[in-house]
């Protein structure tokens, strides 16, 4: 018997210990309110605070969501028992998220009262994986999210800032995404990143313009790496920031696409607006006259023959502007191209004697006949103009004379 | 200019009242002015939105006309036109001279072709204009009418080559220089804009808006031209047509009153469309 007397007075003391442990969880640490305590009074959807609050909770969507095991003193950690004060302490997300709560704090999103965690998680006692479509971070619910303060109503345009959602939602972007559902498609957060986003004037943040084909380049590799090769790719590199980057053609919400007429009128005064010379050379010709009445999506637009993210100087044996590439390039348009056809000069110009010299005297001598033609008829008509009617009147008042 | 004499059909007596109306063109050249002018109308319509492409009335006129492919096509379409009326009086001027033996194409007083005449008139008419002299008697054709006539005949042939060089651009390319597939541009449209300019206003002043003719001779559209008007505007042809005693059989029919009254309403169109072009023209030249 005594083996077993000994066995059970283990079995009492482990007990023992047991309880000891439980009394002291009880009394040194406050205690943790298991939800179905909480639940018997805020189950009440319809429940509310003296000042009219909600304060009901969906205890089966609570139990369901990401913070299901947790007790509600875990996040509500100023309510120790029952009766509890009327107004508790708003719960720090932080306590256990210190590493959102940091990126947060050197955000755009700094200011916790402007941008409580649940204006972008939502529903507290409703908190889902970013991977489940009942999360207000799930991918396909991401723009609808931001959107609520960055739309046309929304409150970030107090602070100026322009409403961006309807400009995504039209955009490539947008319409995988809402329409065609895909999760790949770029969203708000695959740019702007989520909880560190930083103004496009920090050179840190993904959208700061020298960051940009980086950011793009995430999903768009290939053009990334097309642009980096090109002129334009190099010049960002090497810290020349009047170069354009992907955002600066395509623009950063809308995603204008080169078929959209939109596209293709905004974008030869981009290119111009550093390339000056050529804008006025472009503009001298048949592609830009054509091109300029709107939508004429067939005439060249600089991009057409010079390339779009790999721009390469006509040296270069790779650009479609070199000299033995031109009757394919311009073949794309011009059926019949021929190496006498591509002599032409899409930037020629006719005001330069030195560059052009049989086209500027070609010019003159076509200004010279218009100038000289005209200036002669215009005095000659003028003056005939004046004596017929002096003749006129002269003979009506003689007939009248006459009469008289 | 075929001779007008055998073309006339003898006159009934008309009262001496109304006085006779005198046959000055021809029906095939009636025409001719009536292909030119409308098609000439389309061709400046929709190529000055081209030309002027950035000026603020452009875009809305090419929506006008049915947009920027439709503004191509009607331009290629009135240059075809007028490219087949422009060959067949080319091909008239050949039958005329090789077939028929006509005499007075090249020169003489019914021929197009200016002479010394032309040159004295010049400038006896501008003293006249300032009260230095008399007033230069006409024959047939006028030293401005001469070069309305061959202002559009050069005019076609360089517009029409050029812009036929930039539709068919390569294989004009294969015998033109690199350069003048540049310069086809500039020459289109700078002799396009002369013509325009020309039309408009110099042409429309001289031969439609001047007191003696105000608002609009009829003249190219009946082809007859009261006796009196006939004897005011061309002397020298009316004394010679009554020294050679042809002028009996230059008499025509009085115009019908719906073809006169057709005639004007067209004609006040088309001047009307080209005052507006001018307008729209310069607008965007010195704009």
């Amino acid at each position: 018997m005594i083996p077993g007397a000994i066995h059970a007075f283990g079995q009492l003391s482990r007990l023992a210990v047991l309880a000891f442990l439980a009394a002291f969880v009880l009394l040194i640490a406050h205690p943790l309110l298991a939800q179905t305590d909480c639940l018997a009074c805020h189950g009440d959807l319809t429940m509310k605070d003296n000042s009219g609050l909600s304060i009901g909770v969906d205890g089966p969507k609570l139990s369901a969501s990401l913070h299901g095991n947790l007790k509600c003193n875990d996040c509500h950690a100023d309510i120790k028992d029952y009766p509890h004060p009327d107004h508790p302490a708003p719960v720090q997300c932080a306590t256990c998220h210190a590493d959102q709560q940091n990126q947060l704090k050197g955000s755009v999103h700094a200011d916790g009262k402007e941008h409580p965690c649940t204006s972008c998680h939502g529903d507290a006692h409703a908190i889902f994986p970013k991977t489940d479509p009942r999360s207000a971070v799930y991918p396909l619910n991401v723009p609808t999210t931001c959107g609520r303060c960055h739309g046309d109503n929304g409150d970030a345009r107090k602070h100026g800032l322009p409403s961006v959602l309807p400009h995504y939602m039209d955009s490539i972007h947008g319409f995988a995404l809402s329409k065609e559902g895909l999760l790949v498609a770029a969203n708000c957060q695959s740019c702007h990143g989520s909880h560190g986003i930083l103004s496009h004037t920090n050179p840190q943040s993904p959208t700061f313009k020298a960051n940009i084909p980086k950011t793009c380049g995430t999903c768009h590799a290939k053009i990334d790496m097309d642009f980096e090769e090109g002129a334009h790719g190099k010049a960002v590199a090497a810290g020349k920031m009047k170069a354009p980057v992907c955002s600066d053609c395509h623009t950063a919400h809308a995603i204008l696409q080169p078929t959209e007429s939109a596209f293709r009128m905004q974008s030869t005064p981009i290119c111009g607006s550093c390339h000056k010379d050529k804008l006025s050379t472009y503009r001298d010709t048949f592609h830009s006259q054509l091109g300029s009445l709107g939508g004429y999506v067939e005439t060249a637009r600089c991009w057409d023959c010079h390339g779009a993210h790999k721009i390469l100087p006509a040296s270069d044996p790779a650009a479609p502007i070199a000299p033995a590439n031109l009757v394919v390039t311009c073949g794309r348009c011009h059926a019949g191209a021929n190496a006498s056809f591509v002599r032409y000069q899409p930037h020629a110009n006719a005001r330069d004697r030195k560059l052009n010299p049989a086209l500027y005297f070609v010019r003159l001598f076509m200004n010279l006949l218009l100038a000289s033609v005209l200036t002669f008829f215009v005095i000659h008509t003028i003056l005939w103009l004046v004596r017929a009617r002096y003749d006129q009147i002269k003979k009506k008042s003689a007939e009248g004379d006459h009469h008289a | 200019m075929p001779d007008l004499v055998q073309t006339a059909q003898p006159s009934p007596s008309a009262p001496a009242s109304e006085g006779r109306h005198i046959i000055r063109f021809t029906a095939a050249q009636r025409t001719l002015h009536a292909v030119l002018f409308s098609t000439f109308l389309g061709l400046a319509a929709t190529g000055l939105p081209l030309r002027f492409s950035e000026s603020i009335w452009a875009r809305g006129l090419a929506k006008f006309v049915g947009g920027f492919g439709a503004i191509l096509f009607f331009h290629k379409f009135c240059a075809l036109a007028l490219t087949i009326a422009f060959l067949i009086h080319v091909k008239d001027l050949f039958q005329r001279v090789l077939v028929k033996r006509e005499k007075g194409v090249f020169w003489g007083v019914t021929s197009m072709v200016g002479n010394w005449k032309d040159v004295k008139d010049i400038f006896a008419h501008m003293r006249w204009f300032i009260g230095l002299g008399p007033k230069p008697k006409f024959d047939r054709y006028a030293y401005w009418e001469k070069f309305d006539y061959w202002a559009v005949f050069w005019g076609m042939m360089v517009i029409g080559f050029s812009g036929y060089a930039m539709w068919f651009a390569p294989f004009f390319a294969h015998f033109l220089p690199g350069w003048a597939l540049n310069a086809v541009l500039v020459i289109h449209s700078e002799e396009g804009l002369l013509a325009i300019l020309f039309i408009f206003s110099i042409h429309f002043v001289n031969t439609h808006l001047r007191p003696d003719s105000f608002p609009m001779d009829m003249v190219i559209f009946t082809g007859v031209e009261n006796e009196e008007e006939f004897k005011h505007k061309r002397p020298l042809e009316y004394q010679r047509m009554v020294a050679e005693g042809k002028l009996d059989a230059r008499v025509g029919q009085k115009p019908q009153r719906w073809f006169l009254n057709f005639s004007r309403i067209v004609g006040f169109i088309a001047i009307s469309v080209g005052v507006l072009l001018l307008i729209l023209t310069l607008t965007a030249y010195f704009g």
